[in-house]
């Protein structure tokens, strides 16, 4: 366990003052529900990219992304150069001109625009009750982590960071959540660099850390760079250690999953909704993607230099700790390695990193909610004649039930583990299929409400269905799949099976939505504009200087991450 | 409104100082854990750098508004 100094306390404490000080200094500009749930649309879009980023890099994020790097090594950085970069990109360039010209307030908002009003409801439900439940998971797992490291209680640990997050956004809503995350941005840059280096040198650098991890793969029975090359053995998946093959990690995890995520989850899209103008919305994607493909710097190689050092030693013994199933507890690699080279002082300021990057998750969850809740299912079905007072104050009301509700998830995730991990398969289903509904919707002016819909639901019924049906490696029937009596195939690892729900689940929703559509009426042109591609004008690019270009920018993220598979193939 | 530059360049500057301060009057033997390297020291002047040039930008866009 590790022991923090006064040095320590006094940078977390100094930072806990810092984040309520921005909630309270905004406190004065948030006066219309418009600039508490879009910041008035009226962030700088570097502000809000470096946001778009941070949300999404919850503490789950940075201790799951090193574990997967201990435990499938440079593999795991698929989830960043292909999982999130041609997504966001994507879209920065053709998908926001329709989230942020249209004015639409939300992303289930959007889809009550361009569809009709059960498509919005679907969304909307499924999306703010799985905010709340998410951020109750990861404060969940926060508690664990914080009585495994430090030994704090789970309750104190639980109820200090959901009250610090509620009180900033409470008082100035998204912005004190933007500007937040933008801090939380650079305090887990300034946290996690020192550590690589230090990792990096123990190890012997690149080449010392391919030597240790050859070792690592042929213990496993791999071949020896299947922890350092990201390509070369995905030809089968029983040559890598993810038991994954390139097709399946191409289209479920590069195509469905990734675009599905960056493109439509409206914890992100916010974001870039908050930005101060259409080309600033633009670039927001596309200005995080940058920092984003070269965060496996920060939170996936820690884990790889963890379990190098576990198969071999550096300068001073260190070891991953095993869990009671005698598997290694990959989890614990970012903790152990900021006790293992952090004097007091450096601790203070890497833990301050761990919570910052819990709180920034945590701060995305709430505010996706209050909005959905308050714009979505508020205004839309309670009150539909509410004022920008009533507004306002569902959005302040609504931040703390929502908190209050994600602090009662974890603690019943304390006893009812099953009960979570059912709730976040159910919730898999209901997001696989998502990208098909907005690719049609957008780009094709035929698509129907009806056809949304139906497709919707028969793409989360198809993942249900393949899931139930299928199971991974050696797994018996129940929650890993399996429970409709019959196995139709058996997936070589749960990523597999979850890459392919995800394709059978999309391929269902994109083929029945089609269908549906040429059997019922689509809505009259006029109704459209503005909503899809062919009926609206495309934003002019011709007065921006050319490196604010999304376009160009698109380009070049794209190029960026291609060699940097390349170079790692 | 705010510009998040400032609290972020005031956080930095807050935090590099008391860590370049701590490795400049701390006992050498706990850097042995950092392979020997000061990193309090090292770090925390990077960090106060990087502060105060955000503290530099936000003032300077808000004296060009005025």
């Amino acid at each position: 366990m590790l022991r923090l100094a006064v040095i320590d306390y006094l940078l977390l404490g100094t930072y806990f003052v810092f984040v309520l000080g921005v909630g309270v200094a905004l406190r004065r500009s948030t006066r219309s529900s418009t600039d508490f749930f879009l910041s008035g649309r009226s962030i700088p879009a570097w502000v809000a990219g470096l946001a778009f980023l941070s949300a999404n890099l919850g503490a789950q994020e940075v201790i799951g992304m090193a574990a997967s790097g201990a435990k499938y090594g440079i593999a795991t950085s698929h989830f960043y150069w292909i999982g999130a970069i041609p997504a966001m990109a994507f879209v920065g360039v053709f998908m926001m001109p329709f989230y942020y010209g249209s004015r639409a307030r939300s992303v289930p908002e959007y889809l009550r625009l361009r569809f009709d009003e059960k498509t919005r409801g679907f969304n909307a439900i499924s999306f703010a009750t799985m905010t709340v439940f998410s951020s109750g998971i990861s404060m969940y797992a926060l508690g664990l982590l914080l009585g495994a490291i430090l030994g704090w209680s789970f309750s104190v640990s639980i109820f200090v960071s959901a009250a610090i997050v509620l009180a900033y956004i409470f008082l100035g809503g998204l912005t004190s959540a933007i500007y937040n995350e933008v801090l939380q941005f650079f305090l887990i840059v300034a946290g996690l660099t020192p550590l690589v280096f230090l990792g990096m040198q123990d190890v012997g650098g690149w080449q010392g850390l391919t030597q240790r991890l050859a070792l690592t793969a042929q213990q496993h029975g791999f071949a020896a760079g299947a922890w350092t090359d990201s390509w070369r053995h995905m030809g089968s998946p029983a040559s890598n250690p993810m038991g994954v093959e390139w097709f399946g990690l191409a289209m479920g995890l590069g195509f469905v999953l990734s675009f599905g995520y960056w493109t439509t989850d409206f914890l992100v899209v916010q974001r870039a909704m908050a930005a101060d103008s259409m080309s600033a919305a633009r670039r927001t994607p596309l200005i995080a993607a940058f920092p984003k493909m070269l965060f496996p710097i920060l939170v996936i190689l820690p884990g790889m230099i963890a379990i190098a050092l576990t198969t071999s030693s550096g300068q001073t013994p260190f070891k991953l700790p095993v869990k009671a199933d005698g598997s290694l507890n990959y989890d614990m690699s970012i903790p152990l390695m900021l006790g293992h080279y952090f004097p007091p002082g450096m601790l203070g300021l890497g833990l301050t990193a761990l919570m910052a990057s819990f709180m920034s998750g945590m701060a995305g969850n709430v505010t996706a909610f209050n909005t959905v809740w308050t714009y979505d299912i508020y205004q839309a079905y309670v009150n539909k004649k509410a004022t920008d007072r009533n507004l306002l104050w569902m959005g302040r009301a609504s931040t703390v039930f929502g908190i209050a509700l994600s602090v009662i998830t974890a603690y019943a995730a304390t006893r009812f583990n099953n009960i979570m991990d059912l709730l976040q398969l159910v919730f898999a289903f209901v997001n696989a299929p998502l990208f098909a509904t907005f690719l049609l919707g957008m780009f094709w002016k035929r698509t129907t409400g009806h056809g949304a819909f139906i497709g919707l639901v028969s793409g989360t019924l198809a993942a249900a269905l393949h899931h139930g049906l299928t199971l991974p490696g050696t797994a018996l029937a129940g929650i890993k799949g399996g429970w409709l009596g019959a196995v139709l195939h058996h997936y070589p690892s749960e990523m597999a099976q979850n890459f392919w729900t995800a394709i059978y689940a999309w391929t269902t929703c994109f083929v029945v939505t089609i269908l549906v559509s040429f059997a019922t009426t689509p809505k009259a042109d006029a109704e459209l504009t503005g909503l899809v591609y062919s009926l609206t004008e495309r934003p002019r690019e011709e007065g921006i200087v050319w490196y604010k270009r999304p376009g160009t920018l698109a380009i070049v993220a794209i190029a960026a991450s291609v060699v940097l598979n390349a170079v790692f193939f | 409104m705010l510009d998040v530059r400032l609290p972020i360049g005031l956080l930095f500057t807050f935090f590099g100082a008391v860590l370049a301060l701590y490795g400049a009057v701390s006992d050498g033997t706990v850097y042995a854990r950092s392979l020997g390297h000061n990193v309090n020291l090292w770090w925390g002047l990077v960090m106060l750098v990087f502060g105060l040039v955000f503290i530099y930008l936000a003032r300077r866009k808000n004296r060009l508004r005025t």
